[in-house]
């Protein structure tokens, strides 16, 4: 720390933005060296709710570790458990039933429109506006009772285990599925109407945070970020999982890079979301909703690795197994982890203000960092 | 490229590179030394142009440890994986690739700060996470922290 | 027409059949000042409250409602927090600085209150250089934010004062040519002749173009002035976590807190006093009943009608806009508002000299 002080030329203002700090959406410490209001670097200093969740799964078996990865992206938890059950299926070489795989990718798709509602919120919020985030959070709540009837749970799901889902979906879930699509499409005109239209916003938004196709490639972007930039980068197109070879949707592209590119990439999404969830609500395959699978599972000696799209981008889950009943180690590529990295290129020669629209535009998930 | 051609390929630019094709992508064993060499051809080479390095993980085989580098070509959509075996499990290094890949240089600090791996030429090796003081590395196999170790 | 001046001068009278002339001034000076600070009070209350309502239903939720009738009493709940919470003063501040720094920026709201004109005979001091006055004293409140980021010994504070430095001295200079143009109209500077000028019809209307577009400029300036999103940068909760005021804490935050809400306030009073006609009722050429029903309204129902519709206004802009940065603040004062309203102020004489006006 002394060092970088001491590293730092004459005239420089060397700020601390976190470890709180209502911007960093959590407890991400920043150290920002600054030429009056304009960025010089940003480094990252981080760790300040780190669990070691990668140490602590190498003692859990392969049903109890996927419980650990909710509490990574919280924003995503369905997506992660989904990346952790895929890696654990793969292993075991099982096929899931139709039924599972439907309901996994409606979870999903509405965690994705949920998280991408708070993301709406919390941006708007980060350049000043702060009445969007209640009007996202109206949607986001509905989803969220969507989730609560048919997994228990809120936040930290826990819903997608190896072999299928946990239960089966409600009764009412399509109903409710139903309603929220048919409300979400009269709402996202007023998402438009209140902040992309918005002149201010539109001002703060262009020419801020560029960052050119091979840079983003080269820092690891993934998700909106890099599909700002213009590259191709979707998951769920690259390398489809559970069927979603078999769905219709569209991968948003946009060109300019810039942090409004990366907020229309992400307004797009919601409706690609919506529209696979229209596809698939009325097409549930009747049948199991879980595989028969042992009770104690054992992962062969061997390496796998599973990649899904959550919300934020691509999320890997590297499992070296030994043969034993818990990983012997597990590794997770979190998207924030390495669209931090390219916060601080970004931000260079931009003001203060701006930091935080690219932070507020990279979707940042603290707890999806520090895992 | 499908797994033949990438590892003729690859065995022509390191002809002492092992193989294993037992995982869903192939898998580049070689030694921590050759990397550096490897990893710029691996980037520059027209027919491999791997641009991006998407996961970064370090494994303490308590024998030694090994860096796993999951590497793929955005326009030609091939995969490898890289695996350096760093024999030296005490004084462990491997030269750093964030010139190559700007991504690394965040996954190596993380590398660093939780497996002890020293990343030779990197801009700013440092504790990540843990407290510039912290004693030993979290994630090896045999660290040991009376205090804060979670037995699950 | 109602007016306060009967009790005035009955107040007036009873003090000087007993008083002396001096003793008298002096007593009066106190009435007046007493009543400044009750005001102060009651409108930072009814302020907050007026804005947490507003916030709430633009955000589609209740606000307070469980203190006192519909969350009513919920401000004096507050304030009461503030009043015993823990003053503190951080390690290296500049502690003389920074415990007068509040008290300045409050002093300076009371100050600017004096030329305002309730209603007819109700104004503490009828100067002749009225609206000079008003934005000459204005200024001086950026002193006082200035005093509490240097001495907070804080960098987000310091980042927060300057940047408040920048914007308030750039944007007093489109609000003063915006209150020019209706000074052109009016053709003097005291307010009472500013309010007796309307009694025709108000400037917005009277003086059409010039003056709409003068409004518009007065108030994106006064909104900047008063430090308010979009325009509050020197805040900026997101970037500089509370800017010049995040070491502050206790009675002297609630005292910055409240200067916010007295000098919107005021900016609205001085703001419906040029352009809406003050305490004017409202008129309409020869509609003679229409006016004569007009006229039975109080004209300090008018004046703080048109003052809660203008800082209605403001909180509007507040709850929906993002917020700007800060070279596109600056950029929008002197490339934009001031040009305009330069040439604003050129049409506007021309429309005074040749009698264009109503």
């Amino acid at each position: 720390m002394i060092e970088e002080v001491a590293a730092t030329t004459e005239g420089d203002l060397v700020i601390n933005i976190g470890p709180q700090h209502p911007s960093t959406h959590g407890v991400l410490h920043l150290f920002v060296t600054m030429n009056g209001e304009t960025i010089k670097k940003v480094e990252p200093h981080l760790g300040y709710i780190h669990r070691s969740i990668e140490k602590m799964d190498e003692s859990l078996s392969y049903r109890q570790f996927i419980y650990s990865t909710s509490r990574m992206d919280y924003l995503s938890s369905h997506i992660n458990n989904h990346g952790c059950a895929l890696c654990v299926e793969k292993g075991l070489q099982l096929e899931i039933p139709p039924r599972a795989k439907v309901i996994r990718i409606l979870m999903d798709e509405l965690t994705r429109i949920a998280s991408h509602c708070l993301w709406w919120g919390a941006l708007a919020m980060d350049v000043g506006a702060l009445t969007p985030f209640f009007h996202a959070f109206r949607e986001r709540e509905m989803i969220n009772d969507i989730m609560e009837e048919s997994c228990g749970a809120r936040l930290t799901m826990n819903y997608m285990v190896p072999g299928g889902v946990m239960f089966d979906i409600q009764p009412n879930f399509q109903k409710h599925v139903k309603e929220f699509v048919a409300h979400f499409k009269t709402k996202i005109g007023e998402y438009d109407e209140m902040v992309t239209n918005n002149i201010i916003f539109q001002r703060r938004m262009k020419n801020v945070g560029y960052i050119s196709p091979e840079d983003a490639v080269s820092y690891g972007c993934t998700g909106a970020v890099l599909r700002a930039s213009g590259v191709k980068s979707d998951i769920r197109k690259i390398a489809p999982y559970d069927g979603y070879e078999n769905v219709k949707f569209e991968e948003p592209l946009e060109m300019a890079g810039d942090c409004f590119a990366r907020y229309m990439v992400r307004m797009k999404e919601m409706m690609q979301s919506l529209s696979i969830v229209e596809q698939l609500i009325d097409n549930i395959p009747e049948g199991d909703f879980v595989a028969k699978t042992k009770a104690v599972l054992k992962l062969p000696k061997g390496e796998f690795y599973s990649r899904v799209e959550t919300a934020r981008g691509e999320f890997g889950v590297y499992i070296v197994s030994e043969g034993g009943l818990t990983p012997y180690r597990i590794k997770f590529r979190s998207p924030g982890f390495s669209n931090l990295s390219a916060l601080d290129h970004m931000s260079r020669g931009q003001k203060i203000g701006d930091l935080v629209a690219i932070m507020g535009t990279l979707d940042l998930v603290i707890p999806d960092i520090d895992r | 490229m499908i797994k033949e051609e990438l590892k003729t390929k690859i065995s022509e630019l390191l002809p002492t590179a092992t193989f294993d094709e037992t995982g869903e992508w192939l898998n580049v064993l070689i030694d921590a030394k050759e990397w550096l060499p490897l990893a710029t051809q691996l980037r520059n080479d027209v027919s491999l142009q791997f641009d991006f390095l998407f996961c970064v993980t370090a494994v303490d085989w308590k024998t030694h440890l090994s860096m796993v580098y999951h590497l793929r070509a955005t326009q030609l959509e091939h995969i490898i994986v890289v695996k350096a075996k760093i024999a030296d499990r005490n004084n462990a290094e491997i030269e750093s690739v964030c010139k190559i890949w700007r991504t690394a240089e965040l996954h190596e600090l993380e590398a660093y700060d939780l497996m002890g791996v020293k990343f030779l030429h990197h801009p700013g090796l440092r504790r990540l996470f843990l407290t510039d003081d912290w004693v030993g590395y979290p994630l090896r196999k045999d660290y040991v922290d009376e205090v804060n170790m979670i037995k699950l | 027409m109602f007016s306060l001046e009967g009790l005035k001068n009955t107040i007036h009278y009873t003090l000087s059949a007993s008083l002396g002339t001096t003793s008298t001034l002096l007593v009066e000076m106190l009435i007046v000042g007493i009543c400044v600070i009750s005001l102060f009070a009651v409108l930072g209350l009814v302020l907050v409250f007026m804005e947490r309502k507003v916030s709430a239903y633009m955000q589609i939720r209740l606000g307070p409602n469980r203190v006192g009738f519909q969350g009513s009493l919920q401000t004096v709940a507050d304030t009461l927090k503030l009043v015993v919470k823990e003053g503190l003063v951080p390690n290296g501040a500049d502690k003389f600085l920074f415990n007068f720094a509040p008290f300045l920026v409050m002093i300076v709201a009371m100050l600017i209150m004096a030329p305002i004109a309730f209603t007819k005979g109700l104004q503490m001091w009828d100067l002749n250089i009225g609206v000079l006055y008003v934005t000459a004293v204005s200024s001086i409140s950026v002193i006082g934010i200035l005093m509490a980021g240097w001495a907070s010994n804080n960098k987000y504070s310091l980042l927060g004062a300057m940047r408040s430095g920048a914007q308030i001295v750039s944007y007093e200079l489109s609000a003063g040519l915006a209150i020019l143009t209706i000074v052109i109209f009016t053709e003097s500077l005291q307010i009472s002749k500013i309010v007796e000028s309307q009694q025709t019809g108000w400037w917005l209307f009277k003086a059409h173009i010039p003056a709409v577009i003068a409004f518009i400029i007065f108030i994106i300036a006064v909104t900047a002035e008063t430090n308010r999103a979009p325009f509050d940068l020197a805040e900026a909760e997101s970037e500089l976590t509370a800017g010049f005021h995040t070491e502050y804490s206790g009675m002297r935050f609630a005292l910055f807190f409240l200067a916010e809400y007295v000098n919107i306030f005021i900016v609205c009073a001085i703001g419906s006093t040029l352009f809406l006609g003050g305490w004017m009722p409202f008129h309409i050429g020869h509609w003679s009943a229409f006016n004569h029903v007009m006229d039975f309204i109080p004209g300090i129902v008018w004046f703080f009608g048109k003052i809660f519709f203008l800082i209605f206004v403001i909180m509007w802009f507040r709850w929906t806009f993002p917020r700007l940065r800060i070279d596109q603040l600056l950029n929008l004062e002197w490339k934009y508002l001031l040009p305009i309203s330069m040439f604003n102020l050129l049409l506007a004489t021309v429309v005074a000299i040749m009698g264009w006006h109503f």
